[in-house]
C-alpha cells in the first residue's frame, strides 16, 4: 500500500515559490488573448485557427462536389470571386487541381495535425499530468504564431499570380518542381512549400515542447503508467512528428531549391511545351520518399490523438475500466513504430522492386495487429456497460465505428496487386476520408462536447449534439461508403470532370447522391457552430466535474485558472481510469483520491 | 543527464514523475521569464532546457539524416547519356578546397573547447553566487578570462572561413546547380552554419543577459544549452565534412 502524501499547503513554504516560480496572471488585453504564453489560451488559438480552417476546407470540397456532379453549370458568385480559376462561373480543371490541393493540405496539416495535438493537447496535456504549464510557454507561443504565418502564406498562395498549386497535397515532382508545369506552379508553389517549410518548423517546436513536458513535468505519483491514454497519445504524436517534420523540412528545402536555382534533385530531363527544361538527373521517387517518410508517419500524427480521446472517454462513460490499459499503450508504440516502415506503400503504383513492395506491404499488413489491440479493448470496454450515452460519448463510438470501416480497406490497398488497378481511383480517397479524415474528426467532436464544459464554464446543447451526431455519422458514411464503390468501378480521382468519359455515365446518379450527402453533412455541421458558439456564452453552468471522470482537469476549478491548479499541485495516487472499482466508495475513483489499500 | 553535467553544486532532484520524494511544488512554466531573485528551481530548469535541447537535436539530427539518405540515392542514379545511349552518370567529383576547410575545421574545433571553458567558467561562478550574497564574505573579485567573446569570434571566422570556402568553389567552377554532388556540398554546410549561426546567437542573448544583469544563474542555462549544443555542431561538422569527402 503506498503511503498516503498529504497535498502540500499552499501557503507552507509558499513564499520562497510565490515571487518565482509562477509567471503570474497577465493583467494587459494582449499578454492575456493575443501573445499569450498560457498553454490554455495558445489551445485556444490553435482550435480557433483549426475551425476557421475546417470550414475553408469544407467549402472547397462542397466548390469540388459541386464541379464533378454539374461540370458545365456557372455558379455567377463564384465566377466574380476567381475571375481567373472560373472564368464566367465555370471551373477551370486547374481551378478544380488547386482545390484538391488546398483541400488536403489545409486540413491535413492546419486541422488534423493542429486541432488534435496542438490544440486540445496544449490545453488539456499539463492539466492532466498535473503541471502549471507546458515546458517551454514562450516557445509554445512562438510555435502557435509561427503556425499562424504559415497559414497566411497557405491562403495567400490563392491569391498569387496563377493561383493556388496543382500539385496535390504531396506536391508530387516533378508537377512541383518546375515553375512553367501549370498556373498555379508559379508563385503559387513557392508560397505553398514555403508555407509547409515554416509550418514544419512551428511543428517541431511543439513536439520538443510536449515531449519535454511530459517527461519532465508530471507531478508527484503521475507514473507513465498512471498517464491517461489521452496523454500517451499525445507523447507518440509528439515523438513522431519530432521525427518526421525534419525530414519533410529538408525535402521541402531541396524542392525549392530545384524550382529556384536550377538544382536537380528531383527533376529528370524534361520538355515542357516543347522547350527542353535545364534540369537532368533528379529522381521523382527520392521527392516521394521524402515526403511518405514524413507523410505515413503525419496521418498516424492526425489519428492517434483521436485514439487517446476516443479511449478515454468509452472508458468514462461506460463507467468502466479502459479494457487492456498496458496493451493500449504498447498498441499506440507499436502503431508508431510501425508507421516509420511502411511509406513504400503510397509508391507501389510509381515503380519499384517487387521485393520492396512485398516488404512494405508485409509491415502496412502488420499495422492490422495494434489497431486490432486497439479495436478489441474498445470493444471490451463497452462490453457489458451501463452506457451513458451522452454527446461525447456517440462521437467516440463513432471514431470506433470509423476507424474499423475505413481501416477494414486498409489490407486491400496493402497489398500491390490490388493497390495498383485502385490506386489512382476514388477507392483511396474513400479509404483514407474514412479513417483518417472523418475518424479524426469525429475524435476532435468528441473532444469538443467533452472539454467544453471544463473549458468555457458552460454545458453544451444534449439535443442538438445527438442532431448532429447522427446527421454526420449518417452523412459520412452516405458520402464515402458509395466511394469505395466507384473506385471498385474504375472511377478516377483527381479528375476535374467525368461525365464525357462513357464508362463513367452510369456512375452520375451514385455521384449526384454523394454530393447531395456533402451539402446535408456540410450543412449538418452550421449546427455544430451554433451549438458552440451559444453553449459557450449562454449555455447551462457546468460544475466541476459535469461527466465524473477521474483524470486531473477534473479535479481543479471550471475553467481552470492560470496556473491550472491554484497553486495546489496535485498528487496522483490512483490510475486514470478507475470506475466500478469493486470496495471503493464511489462509482468512480479521482486519480488524485487518497490512496487505499483497494487500490493496490 | 548526469554524463552531461560535471557541476560543483549538486540540486534536489524533485520533480521525476513519480519517483521523487519531495511533492513538486513547482509545476514549472517559466522558461527563463522568472527573474525572481533566489528561486530555488534554477537546478530544475537546467535538466529541463537540457532535455529540451537533447530532444531538439534529435530533429536536427533527421534533417541531416534525410539529406543524407538523398545524397547517397542521388549518388546513385544513372542517366542516360544522350550520346552514347549508354548509362553515365550526372555527378562529378567536387574539387574540395581541402585547405581551407581543415582550417575551419580546427578553428570549430578550437571554439568547442573555448565554449566547455566558458560553460565551466559560468558554472563555477553560478554556484560560488549565493555564497557571495551572504554578507560579510569576500571571495575575491575572480576576473574571468572572456571565454565566450572568444568562443564567438571563432565562431564567426569559422562562417567566415566557410564562406571562402564557397568562394573557392565558385572559382573552381563548382556552382550550386552544377551537379548534383555540389548542390549537396551547399546544402550541406549551409545547413551546418545556418544551425551555428543559431548557435551565436544565443551567446550574444547570454551576453546581452550580462549586461542586462539578469541572475548568473539564469544566464547560466543559457550558456550551458549552448554549449552542449555548440559541441553537437562540431561534431555535426566533422560528420558533414567526412560525408562530402567520401562521398564525393
Amino acid at each position: 500500500m503506498a503511503e498516503e502524501v498529504p497535498v502540500p499547503d499552499p501557503h507552507d513554504h509558499a513564499e520562497p515559490h510565490a515571487a518565482a516560480h509562477h509567471h503570474g496572471p497577465p493583467t494587459s488585453f494582449i499578454r492575456k488573448y493575443i501573445f499569450s504564453i498560457d498553454h490554455k489560451v495558445i489551445g485556444i488559438q490553435y482550435l480557433l485557427l483549426a475551425l476557421f480552417s475546417v470550414f475553408v476546407g469544407l467549402i472547397m470540397s462542397v466548390l469540388m462536389r459541386m464541379n464533378l456532379t454539374w461540370p458545365d453549370h456557372k455558379w455567377p458568385l463564384l465566377g466574380s470571386i476567381f475571375t481567373l480559376g472560373a472564368p464566367g462561373g465555370q471551373m477551370s480543371p486547374e481551378f478544380y487541381l488547386s482545390l484538391v490541393t488546398m483541400h488536403g493540405t489545409i486540413m491535413v496539416f492546419f486541422v488534423l495535425t493542429t486541432a488534435p495535438q496542438s490544440g486540445f493537447g496544449n490545453y488539456f496535456l499539463p492539466i492532466q499530468i498535473g503541471a502549471a504549464d507546458m515546458a517551454f510557454p514562450v516557445l509554445n507561443m512562438l510555435s502557435f504564431w509561427t503556425t499562424l504565418l504559415a497559414y497566411i502564406i497557405m491562403l495567400a498562395a490563392f491569391f498569387a499570380n496563377g493561383g493556388a498549386p496543382l500539385h496535390g497535397w504531396t506536391g508530387y515532382a516533378p508537377l512541383s518542381a518546375l515553375t512553367n508545369s501549370g498556373p498555379g506552379e508559379q508563385l503559387g508553389a513557392d508560397l505553398w512549400i514555403t508555407s509547409i517549410a515554416i509550418f514544419c518548423l512551428a511543428s517541431l517546436m511543439g513536439a520538443l515542447n510536449f515531449i519535454t513536458t511530459i517527461l519532465d513535468l508530471r507531478c508527484k505519483g503521475m507514473k507513465l503508467m498512471r498517464m491517461p491514454l489521452t496523454c500517451w497519445s499525445w507523447f507518440i504524436t509528439a515523438i513522431l512528428g519530432l521525427l518526421a517534420f525534419g525530414v519533410l523540412l529538408s525535402g521541402g528545402i531541396l524542392l525549392l531549391l530545384d524550382r529556384n536555382l536550377g538544382t536537380s534533385f528531383y527533376v529528370p530531363l524534361v520538355v515542357v511545351n516543347g522547350q527542353v527544361m535545364g534540369h537532368k538527373g533528379g529522381s521523382p521517387l527520392l521527392w516521394q520518399h521524402l515526403f511518405w517518410f514524413f507523410g505515413h508517419p503525419e496521418v498516424y500524427i492526425a489519428i492517434l490523438p483521436g485514439m487517446g480521446v476516443a479511449s478515454q472517454l468509452l472508458s468514462t462513460f461506460a463507467r468502466k475500466p479502459i479494457f487492456g490499459y498496458r496493451a493500449m499503450v504498447y498498441a499506440i508504440m507499436g502503431i508508431g513504430l510501425l508507421g516509420f516502415m511502411v511509406w513504400g506503400h503510397h509508391m507501389f503504383m510509381s515503380g519499384m522492386s517487387p521485393y520492396s513492395a512485398f516488404a512494405f506491404s508485409l509491415m502496412t499488413m502488420a499495422i492490422g495487429v495494434p489497431s486490432a489491440i486497439k479495436t478489441f479493448n474498445w470493444l471490451g470496454t463497452l462490453w457489458g456497460a451501463r452506457i451513458r450515452f451522452y454527446t461525447p460519448m456517440l462521437f467516440a463510438i463513432g471514431f470506433v465505428s470509423l476507424f474499423v470501416s475505413g481501416g477494414l480497406s486498409g489490407p486491400f490497398l496493402a497489398q500491390p496487386t490490388l493497390d495498383i488497378p485502385l490506386h489512382d481511383t476514388a477507392f483511396v480517397p474513400a479509404h483514407f476520408h474514412l479513417i483518417m479524415g472523418v475518424a479524426a474528426i469525429f475524435g476532435i467532436f468528441a473532444a469538443t462536447y467533452y472539454w467544453v464544459p471544463k473549458m468555457f464554464g458552460r454545458m453544451m446543447n444534449e439535443r442538438l449534439g445527438q442532431v448532429h451526431f447522427f446527421l454526420t455519422l449518417i452523412g459520412t458514411y452516405a458520402i464515402f461508403m458509395p466511394m469505395h464503390y466507384l473506385g471498385m468501378a474504375g472511377q478516377p480521382r483527381r479528375y476535374s470532370q467525368f461525365t464525357e468519359v462513357h464508362y463513367l455515365g452510369p456512375l452520375l446518379p451514385l455521384n449526384k447522391f454523394i454530393t447531395y450527402a456533402a451539402f446535408i453533412t456540410v450543412g449538418a455541421q452550421l449546427i455544430f457552430l451554433f451549438n458552440l458558439l451559444w453553449s459557450i456564452f449562454k449555455g447551462p453552468k457546468a460544475s466541476d466535474n459535469p461527466w465524473e471522470a477521474t483524470t486531473l482537469e477534473w479535479t481543479t476549478a471550471t475553467p481552470p485558472p492560470h496556473d491550472n491548479f491554484n497553486g495546489r499541485i496535485p498528487v496522483v495516487n490512483h490510475g486514470p481510469y478507475e470506475y466500478s472499482v469493486p470496495g471503493a466508495p464511489g462509482d468512480f475513483t479521482m486519480q488524485t483520491d487518497p490512496a487505499t489499500a483497494a487500490a493496490h | 543527464m548526469g554524463i552531461l553535467s560535471p557541476t560543483l553544486t549538486r540540486y534536489p532532484s524533485t520533480l521525476r514523475g513519480g519517483e521523487g520524494n519531495v511533492p513538486p511544488v513547482n509545476g514549472g512554466g517559466d522558461d527563463g521569464h522568472n527573474s525572481g531573485g533566489g528561486s530555488p528551481n534554477y537546478g530544475e530548469r537546467l535538466r529541463r532546457a537540457r532535455l529540451g535541447l537533447a530532444i531538439g537535436l534529435i530533429a536536427v539530427t533527421m534533417m541531416f539524416v534525410a539529406c543524407t539518405s538523398a545524397l547517397i540515392m542521388r549518388k546513385g542514379l544513372p542517366i542516360l547519356d544522350p550520346e552514347t545511349s549508354r548509362s553515365a552518370t550526372d555527378w562529378l567529383p567536387v574539387n574540395l578546397p581541402m585547405t581551407l576547410l581543415l582550417v575551419n575545421t580546427t578553428i570549430l574545433l578550437i571554439s568547442s573547447v573555448t565554449m566547455e571553458f566558458a560553460r565551466r567558467a559560468i558554472t563555477r561562478q553560478a554556484a560560488l553566487a549565493p555564497v557571495k550574497s551572504i554578507p560579510g564574505i569576500s571571495l575575491g573579485d575572480e576576473k574571468s578570462f572572456p571565454w565566450l567573446g572568444l568562443t564567438v569570434a571563432l565562431g564567426l571566422s569559422f562562417l567566415f572561413g566557410q564562406w571562402m570556402a564557397w568562394q573557392e568553389l565558385a572559382a573552381r567552377g563548382f556552382f550550386v546547380a552544377t551537379s548534383p554532388s555540389s548542390s549537396f556540398v551547399y546544402v550541406l554546410t549551409a545547413g551546418h552554419a545556418l544551425h551555428l549561426f543559431g548557435g551565436v546567437l544565443a551567446l550574444l542573448y547570454a551576453g546581452v543577459t550580462a549586461l542586462a544583469r539578469r541572475p548568473i544563474e539564469s544566464r547560466r542555462i543559457v550558456v550551458d544549452v549552448t554549449a552542449w549544443y555548440w559541441h553537437f555542431m562540431a561534431l555535426l561538422w566533422i560528420y558533414i565534412f567526412a560525408l562530402l569527402v567520401v562521398a564525393r
